[in-house]
């Protein structure tokens, strides 16, 4: 009977390609929505991400997420190296910054643009980018007086008015020794990194710490996170707890200060309830357009579900064929809703779209159209178990 | 043709003393309907349909015709009474005997054909023995030679919306007999046709559906057919009124001797 099921989904070419559309539509938007809203969720953690070398994320006990800096004193700096446990503490700053450009490739034309501006600690150059993401420079250059390291992805913002191909890897040392201005002091680019692009888009610009001290007014507190390490065969974590318990300071190790910043977007902001509100437009009207459809092919072949019913077709065969149908729609649908999701994010790879499909929402997509079918089918399933096969004898 | 047909009727057409019941109907009841919207559509009928013969069910629309018809064929349940099919009493069968029952021992041609119009003729004929359990491979050839010996040969791979109303019923006959069943139901048969393609159809009907061993019964309101019926009920308001028996098949030219009952 499945053959004659598969032909009777497959024989009106319409009908089919509307349930499979109505489907498509839906996988389709749930993956790919879900997918810009994982990936703007993990934007708003990357810098904790970007941060090499380090096991622990030392700050003040009221931060709530990786941008909601609250300085702290100098002094915090040596009582998190006296926690036991603590192989060493570096600062790190972590503030904005006016970057000014005049005379862009020569033309007298002037860029003024917020950047996201971080001081490594001098001598260890701890929370640098991991080297393969130095694309051109070497990190020791840092030291260089007014050295600075910027940003691949927002060289256009930087640099705006330049012919495509100087945005290429390939002319990235042309950007080598140019000058900025950091709130109104001197900055040399010395290197170009590929920082994770950032959930407010800002340009990001490494610099040592004492210098970026030097960018910025003159504060009592300057010391955004101390950037630590525990000793070897030591739990960070246990470690985070001792500083907590004994600095009174937050600590969190590097995973943990990722999740915090992604569960205050979640918790502060509407973002998940804007996307979830689309993935769910998504399932309703992929419901509505696959259920309606699915319903109506019933609908029309009920006659013939009739008849098939009179010769001797029991109602868990008749069920069978329905299900297959929807089953063979919903493969379908997911397929190619995924794989258009997938298109879309291979696309948008390099571009300012925030996109990651994180494999978990693959069986979310899945059991969201398994849905879809379960609920387009159950109308028809109904309509058959409740046909009596004289229908049949009705002119 | 009609000449082969009056031939073969002769060879299968059992002598009346001979007959063998393949249906029996006793005080079959149907309503329809509860309180005020009530409505009988069978009242007490009793009736024998016999092997070897086609039998036919007449009368005006709303007499309950299809309604009977729909009773003895083991798709709808009576009220009241008992219906036997060649001594199985499909009225005390459960629902899911009496489908197995179905599948096996009885055949359907319908008004509207009732084609799957995503199948080809050799597949839509096929249907029985695929709800029977074959393959689609020994059920699709079965089907072709059936539909070949119903001068559907040249037919077997269209599909329904290629083929004529008369084609498209011959596949339905095709499927009707491909499984060899004992009683074959046929609800109006001719009313989608013309006259002459309604007569090629019940002449086919007669030659390749009346057997010895199979009861043939056919619902029809079409007058210029009856002359097909050796057995024949006339139902009114719920009740057959009159069953005429008027012997082996006749062709149209030659007139009928009467009724025996």
């Amino acid at each position: 009977m499945s053959w004659i099921a598969l032909q009777m989904l497959t024989g009106d070419r319409a009908k089919f390609f509307g349930i499979v559309m109505g489907l498509t539509f839906a996988a389709l938007l749930i993956t790919q929505q879900g997918s810009i809203f994982c990936g703007l969720m993990l934007r708003t953690a990357g810098q904790v991400a970007d941060t090499t070398g380090a096991d622990l994320w030392v700050m003040d006990p009221n931060v709530l997420h990786v941008d909601d800096v609250k300085p702290m004193i100098q002094n915090n700096l040596y009582r998190v190296r006296g926690v036991d446990g603590v192989l060493w503490a570096v600062p790190l700053y972590k503030g904005t910054a006016r970057a000014k450009i005049d005379n862009v490739e020569g033309k007298p034309r002037q860029v003024i643009e917020q950047v996201i501006l971080l001081g490594l600690d001098d001598s260890s150059m701890v929370g640098a980018p991991p080297r393969d993401r130095i694309l051109e420079g070497r990190l020791e250059d840092l030291r260089k007086p007014d050295a600075v390291f910027i940003d691949n992805n927002r060289l256009q913002k930087l640099f705006p008015g330049l012919p495509k191909e100087a945005y290429l890897r390939e002319n990235y040392h042309k950007f080598l020794g140019k000058e900025i201005e950091m709130n109104d002091h001197r900055a040399i680019i010395v290197g170009v990194c590929e920082a994770s692009r950032t959930f407010q888009s800002n340009p990001v610009v490494y610099t040592t710490y004492s210098r970026a001290k030097g960018y910025v007014p003159m504060e009592r507190k300057t010391l955004s996170y101390i950037l630590a390490k525990a000793e070897p065969g030591r739990d960070p974590e246990k470690v985070a707890e001792t500083i907590k318990r004994q600095t009174g300071l937050g600590a969190l190790t590097g995973q943990a200060f990722a999740d915090k910043t992604i569960d205050y977007y979640l918790k502060y902001t509407g973002i998940p309830i804007n996307f979830g509100i689309t993935a769910m437009l998504g399932f309703l009207v992929g419901t509505a357009i696959a259920g309606q459809t699915f319903y109506n092919f019933t609908l029309e072949n009920l006659k013939q579900f009739g008849a098939l019913k009179a010769m001797g077709a029991s109602n868990g065969r008749i069920i069978g064929m329905i299900l297959l149908q929807a089953t063979v729609v919903g493969l379908l649908g997911y397929g190619i809703g995924v794989g258009l999701a997938a298109l879309f994010g291979v696309m948008s790879k390099g571009g300012e779209l925030a996109f990651y499909t994180p494999r978990i929402l693959l069986p979310i997509t899945g059991v969201a159209v398994v849905l879809i079918c379960i609920l387009a089918s159950l109308l028809s399933v109904r309509k058959v178990m409740v046909l009596e096969p004289a229908v049949v004898f009705r002119g | 043709m009609t000449a082969t047909l009056a031939a073969i009727s002769k060879k299968t057409a059992p002598e009346a003393c001979e007959r063998r019941v393949a249906v029996e109907i006793r005080a079959i009841s149907k309503h329809f309907g509860t309180g005020e919207r009530r409505v009988t559509a069978l009242r007490a009928v009793d009736w024998e349909v016999y092997a070897g013969q086609m039998s036919m069910i007449v009368g005006p629309s709303g007499c309950g015709k299809t309604t009977l018809l729909s009773v003895v064929a083991g798709i709808l349940n009576a009220d009241e009474g008992s219906v036997s099919i060649f001594g199985e009493e499909v009225s005390r069968m459960s629902d899911r005997a009496r489908t197995r029952f179905r599948a096996t021992h009885i055949g359907f041609v319908f008004q509207q054909y009732n084609l799957l119009p995503a199948l080809t003729a050799a597949e839509n004929a096929a249907i029985p023995l695929v709800i029977a359990g074959w393959s689609k491979s020994k059920a699709v050839d079965r089907a072709r030679e059936v539909l070949s010996s119903l001068g559907m040969g040249k037919k077997t791979e269209s599909f329904p919306n290629q083929l004529s109303g008369g084609q498209q019923q011959r596949v339905a006959i095709s499927r009707a007999l491909v499984h060899e069943p004992s009683l074959l139901v046929c609800d109006e048969p001719t009313a989608a046709l013309d006259h002459e393609t309604g007569l090629s159809v019940m002449e086919l009907l007669r030659e390749a559906a009346v057997k010895p061993d199979r009861a043939v019964v056919v619902v029809t309101h079409d007058n210029r057919v009856f002359h097909f019926g050796e057995r024949i009920a006339h139902m009114d308001d719920g009740r057959i009124v009159q069953v005429e028996d008027k012997g082996p098949f006749r062709p149209a030219s030659a007139p009928s001797t009467g009724g025996h009952d």
